[in-house]
């Protein structure tokens, strides 16, 4: 009895010692140490989007040393400058420096007397000139560091020319794909990418609303909707590499004479491959498809009842309900959700390089049946180059890319806020 | 004309009669008919996906290279030499999911409870949509983002003969940095949703803040934050393109986080970016690959659907 008793007493003063004012201070302190770990934290996450977008901005302008393997002072006898000479001269330089097969392929192109002088020089400063990059440097230490790259350009590159450099600028944007990062652009890359979304959004937005509407409006509570149901949630978390197998084995491979437009008689078509950019749209159509499904239910399901019930009790069959009062009403949302998700579409890359986005083009696609390349497949290219320069074209690509998906989600907002409704 | 005339004759001087039964609508059933079409066009992608990935493992399994306990069990991945074990691409996947799961399951919680706890509703409004944009930012950026800024900071703090150009390290840590937002909100949309009455019986009874919040608060929103964890596992295990630009290319069995390997995703994107001819064996080992990410991923989501259900606990 004594011991029980003795070991109550002794819990009690545990007890008391747990619940005591005394360790109120310390508990205080561990709650306001754990508050700054949480506010930290939050801030951390902040900065990291700061950290990652200077990063671009850095790698993006900055200095580079580039020297000429022909220097253009040595060019002509008297040293005038290349824009002071006569096309004749012109001419005569490129013959002279250049091999009797170049000349000939750019006489096939277009004759040389036929050039203008603009051209001339242009042709005369990548083939003759032949500019390289020898080093690059980040915004940064361009405007910090600009006396140790002076010593370092007098020590280590006497010959080369120090420029500053915007990576990003209109004809950045404006050329198409080069093996020189000098002269490459995302022309190509861009047109290659709203093709894809085009054939994406013409077929996943109507596929995708009519399955909303199907699972919202019509479907009973039976096991094949259920399965359907069930099967679209977990769609959207299958990795998007395995959309791009799948359109690799269906699109690109089986169904290659018409995704190649063997079928429709398109020129130039290989009936054997489908690399094409009908196989890449279909493919993201697949790929985003569970994203608008569920968007678009979401929104469906925020029509009030009574807009349905108020159609019926006049006389609307369910199909003049739905496209006339459900559709409207659910519009905003409906757009919100097909824009979010083509911006998702839009940075995608795996399932591109998968479905061959990474063929080697310096021309426009012009249909979908087109070979092609697309902005974030052409940034990931770059990227993997190990050469400085192209890094810096990447960072420059990358600003274009995040340009236009902040347009995008733009759009997104202000639809939802032109279309929006309100009840009650 | 005649069948209305018809019943006109008919009703002379009897009460009318109405056909009260539903009436066959060709259109709306033709409409009808598209829609669950459309419906079922997420089934065919389902199948095609099943389909697809079984019947070309099973040419590459069916193949005289390659024997399925190779496969499970062999610690190299050569296919040059006819060596086709998968474990060098599971250990570098491993690692980098789990690198990036270390950063963003606590950071993620950290920010979620001071979202849902601490802030105040402005400054929420703020945070969340910053995390959003974080989390819009293409995989491919991210990408970029280890190769160019978190290898050279590693290199600088642990040395350049320690760290190699390509590691798993910095791909992971990145990889996290892009998880952070989908655990953040996740479990933030959890926290909110438990009620405030939890909270105030907390208070009543002497708790501090952090007291409630971890012992109360987290406890009962643990099936959404749990939920949340394996959604970015599952992210993390089918992501590519961080790690196809700063882990390697090149499978290599290591549990060095500062040393190159290929990850699963990593292969595939890397062989099938270059000259790919079908039926080859290489192409049928992507499926193989594909088909094992596959189902890794399904497990996981399942698990994670599963789980919400489970633990769930239910306010009034």
């Amino acid at each position: 009895m004594s011991s029980i008793n003795s070991f109550r007493e002794q819990r009690k003063k545990e007890k008391e010692k747990e619940f005591s004012s005394n360790n109120l201070p310390k508990r205080h302190l561990i709650g306001r140490i754990w508050r700054y770990i949480y506010t930290l934290s939050t801030f951390f996450g902040i900065l990291i989007l700061a950290v990652l977008l200077l990063d671009i901005v850095n790698d993006s302008f900055g200095y580079i040393a580039i020297s000429e393997k022909v220097p253009v002072a040595t060019l002509s006898a008297d040293g005038t400058p290349l824009e002071m000479m006569p096309k004749s001269q012109l001419i005569s330089i490129l013959k002279e420096h250049l091999s009797k097969n170049r000349i000939k392929t750019l006489e096939k192109a277009k004759p040389l007397d036929e050039l203008t002088e603009e051209e001339l020089i242009a042709i005369i400063i990548e083939d003759v000139v032949q500019l390289q990059i020898e080093k690059v440097w980040g915004l940064y230490d361009s405007i910090f560091r600009k006396d140790e790259i002076n010593a370092f350009m007098a020590q280590e590159l006497p010959e080369a020319t120090l420029t500053f450099t915007h990576w990003l600028d209109r004809a950045f944007i404006t050329s198409p794909q080069s093996s020189s990062a000098l002269y490459a652009g995302v022309r190509t890359a861009i047109m290659g990418s709203l093709y894809v979304i085009f054939i994406t959004v013409a077929v996943a937005f109507p596929i995708g609303i009519g399955a909303a509407i199907y699972l919202q409006e019509y479907a009973t509570d039976n096991w094949i909707n259920q399965v359907i149901e069930t099967n679209i949630n977990n769609l959207a978390g299958v990795p998007s590499i395995i959309y791009g197998m799948l359109g690799l084995a269906i699109f690109v491979r089986v169904m290659a004479p018409l995704t190649s437009g063997a079928l429709f008689g398109y020129p130039s078509a290989d009936p054997n491959n489908g690399r094409t950019i009908l196989s890449a749209g279909l493919t993201m159509s697949l790929l985003i498809l569970p994203v608008i499904i569920i968007n678009a239910q979401e929104a469906i399901k925020a029509v009030p009842n009574s807009l349905r019930e108020a159609a019926f009790g006049v006389g609307a069959t369910k199909w003049q309900t739905v496209w006339n009062h459900v559709i409207p009403n659910a519009m905003s949302g409906i757009l919100t959700g097909t824009i979010l998700s083509i911006s998702r579409a839009f940075g995608e890359t795996a399932p591109l390089i998968i479905v061959g986005a990474t063929t080697y083009i310096t021309f426009d696609p012009d249909g979908v049946f087109s070979k092609f390349t697309s902005l974030p497949v052409q940034i990931y290219q770059w990227a993997a180059r190990p050469q400085d320069e192209f890094r810096s074209i990447a960072a420059a690509a990358i600003i274009v890319l995040m340009v236009l998906l902040l347009a995008l989600n733009t759009t997104a907002i202000l639809l939802r806020n032109r279309f929006s409704r309100r009840y009650q | 004309m005649a069948a209305i005339s018809n019943t006109v004759s008919d009703s002379m001087g009897k009460s009318e009669t109405i056909n009260l039964r539903k009436q066959m609508r060709v259109g709306e059933s033709i409409i009808q008919a598209f829609l669950f079409f459309c419906a079922a066009v997420s089934i065919l992608t389902t199948l095609g996906i099943v389909i697809i990935l079984f019947r070309e493992s099973l040419r590459f399994f069916a193949s005289p290279e390659v024997d399925l306990l190779q496969f499970f069990t062999s610690t190299t991945w050569q296919p040059k030499l006819g060596q086709f074990g998968i474990w060098p691409l599971l250990t570098a996947t491993l690692m980098t999911t789990a690198i990036a799961m270390l950063v963003a399951t606590p950071i993620g919680l950290f920010v979620a409870i001071y979202m849902s706890e601490y802030a105040t509703e402005s400054a929420r409004n703020k945070i969340k949509p910053t995390l959003e944009i974080l989390a819009g930012v293409p995989t491919v950026v991210y990408g970029y983002f280890a190769l160019t800024w978190m290898t050279p900071l590693l290199r600088g703090i642990f040395g350049k003969d320690v760290v190699g150009i390509y590691n798993t390290a910095s791909a992971g840590l990145v990889m996290g940095i892009l998880l952070l937002p989908l655990i953040a909100t996740m479990s933030e949309d959890a926290l909110h949703a438990v009620p405030r009455s939890l909270r105030e019986a907390a208070f009543s009874l002497g708790a501090t803040k952090f007291e409630t919040s971890v012992k109360v608060v987290v406890p009962a929103a643990i099936s959404g934050i749990a939920a949340a964890i394996l959604l970015a596992v599952s992210r993390a295990v089918g992501e590519t393109m961080i790690v196809a630009l700063a882990a390697g290319a090149g499978p290599n069995f290591t549990f060095n986080p500062f040393k190159a390997a290929e990850t699963v995703t990593g292969h595939i994107v890397r062989i099938s970016g270059g000259d790919l001819s079908y039926d080859s064996l290489d192409y049928n080992s992507l499926f193989a690959l594909a088909l094992v990410l596959f189902f890794v991923t399904l497990i996981l989501n399942l698990i994670s659907a599963r789980v919400v259900k489970a633990f769930r606990e239910e306010y009034e």
